[in-house]
């Protein structure tokens, strides 16, 4: 009986098919924008970090966020949608960088 | 009338561009006061812009221009005072002192579209000449490596707003 559940739940976990949604951090320092994560998926967070002594933002070509940040802040973009996503500084547009989001 | 103001435009540029070549045998606090100059000039000129332009587009680089310029000038003396250097004024500080109060005084007496398209042009010019005098003798001129940093980051940041500028020109131009 008890091994049964612990198979029901392990089934359970595993057709769920989609990993947990995650939080990556992506930091602007130095007029540049810093690694994007590798693998992103549908319902993970950038929290974009301004470690930088100037204002910058994170601003999606796709309209998908605008995020203007003073220095030494930070705030969170939920990803809603698969695809890919160029960014870039709107103060100091050769700032940029892509984000890939799978399903 | 336009070979006049272009000589005249001519002159006024390469007083600075001819000071910031001698700035190779600069020392590191001689080198300090020449970009925290460089910030400062750059700071009255859009405060000027500010109090004078109508136009949108100017008005958002001048913002930018104080923005900026102020982050890393403030910056660069929390780096000195760190580094216990007295910025040193110097022969090429001074002279693009000089060149800014003759440029101020030149843009104070236009209005309009005249001052916004004189204000552009001489942001392009003055872009281009300190971001020439970083990456040729200011930034292989800073011995301590902090200071070499700070600059490296500004010469990006500059290159940014020189291309700003030339952006902007293009449509008061």
């Amino acid at each position: 009986m008890r091994a049964a559940a612990v198979a029901f739940a392990v089934l359970a976990l595993a057709g769920c098919g989609k990993p947990e949604p995650k939080v990556y951090t992506v930091v602007m320092s130095e007029m540049a924008f810093g690694p994007t994560p590798a693998e992103l998926h549908v319902g993970d967070t950038i929290q974009w970090t301004n470690a930088d002594i100037l204002q910058h933002t994170a601003t999606a070509r796709t309209g998908a966020f605008d995020v203007d940040l003073p220095p030494k802040t930070s705030a969170r973009t939920v990803l809603s949608k698969a695809g890919t996503i160029d960014f870039y500084c709107r103060y100091h547009p050769g700032m940029t960088g892509r984000l890939t989001v799978a399903r | 009338m336009m070979r006049n103001w272009m000589v005249a435009g001519a002159a006024a540029l390469a007083l600075p561009a001819a000071a910031l070549a001698q700035a190779a045998k600069l020392n590191d606090a001689q080198i300090a006061h020449v970009a925290y100059t460089a910030g400062e000039i750059d700071i009255a000129a859009a405060k000027q812009a500010l109090g004078k332009s109508k136009n949108k587009q100017v008005l958002d680089f001048a913002n930018e221009m104080v923005r900026d310029h102020t982050a890393v000038n403030q910056q660069a003396l929390a780096l000195v005072k760190k580094l216990n250097v007295k910025p040193q004024p110097n022969a090429t500080s001074t002279s693009l002192q000089t060149a800014a109060k003759a440029k101020s005084a030149e843009l104070a007496k236009l209005s309009g579209a005249a001052f916004d398209k004189a204000y552009v042009a001489n942001e392009v010019a003055y872009h281009r000449t300190v971001n020439g005098a970083l990456e040729s003798t200011l930034i292989p001129g800073a011995q301590n490596g902090e200071l070499k940093r700070l600059l490296q980051t500004g010469l990006k940041l500059f290159r940014e707003h020189q291309a700003h500028a030339e952006m902007v020109q293009k449509s008061v131009g």
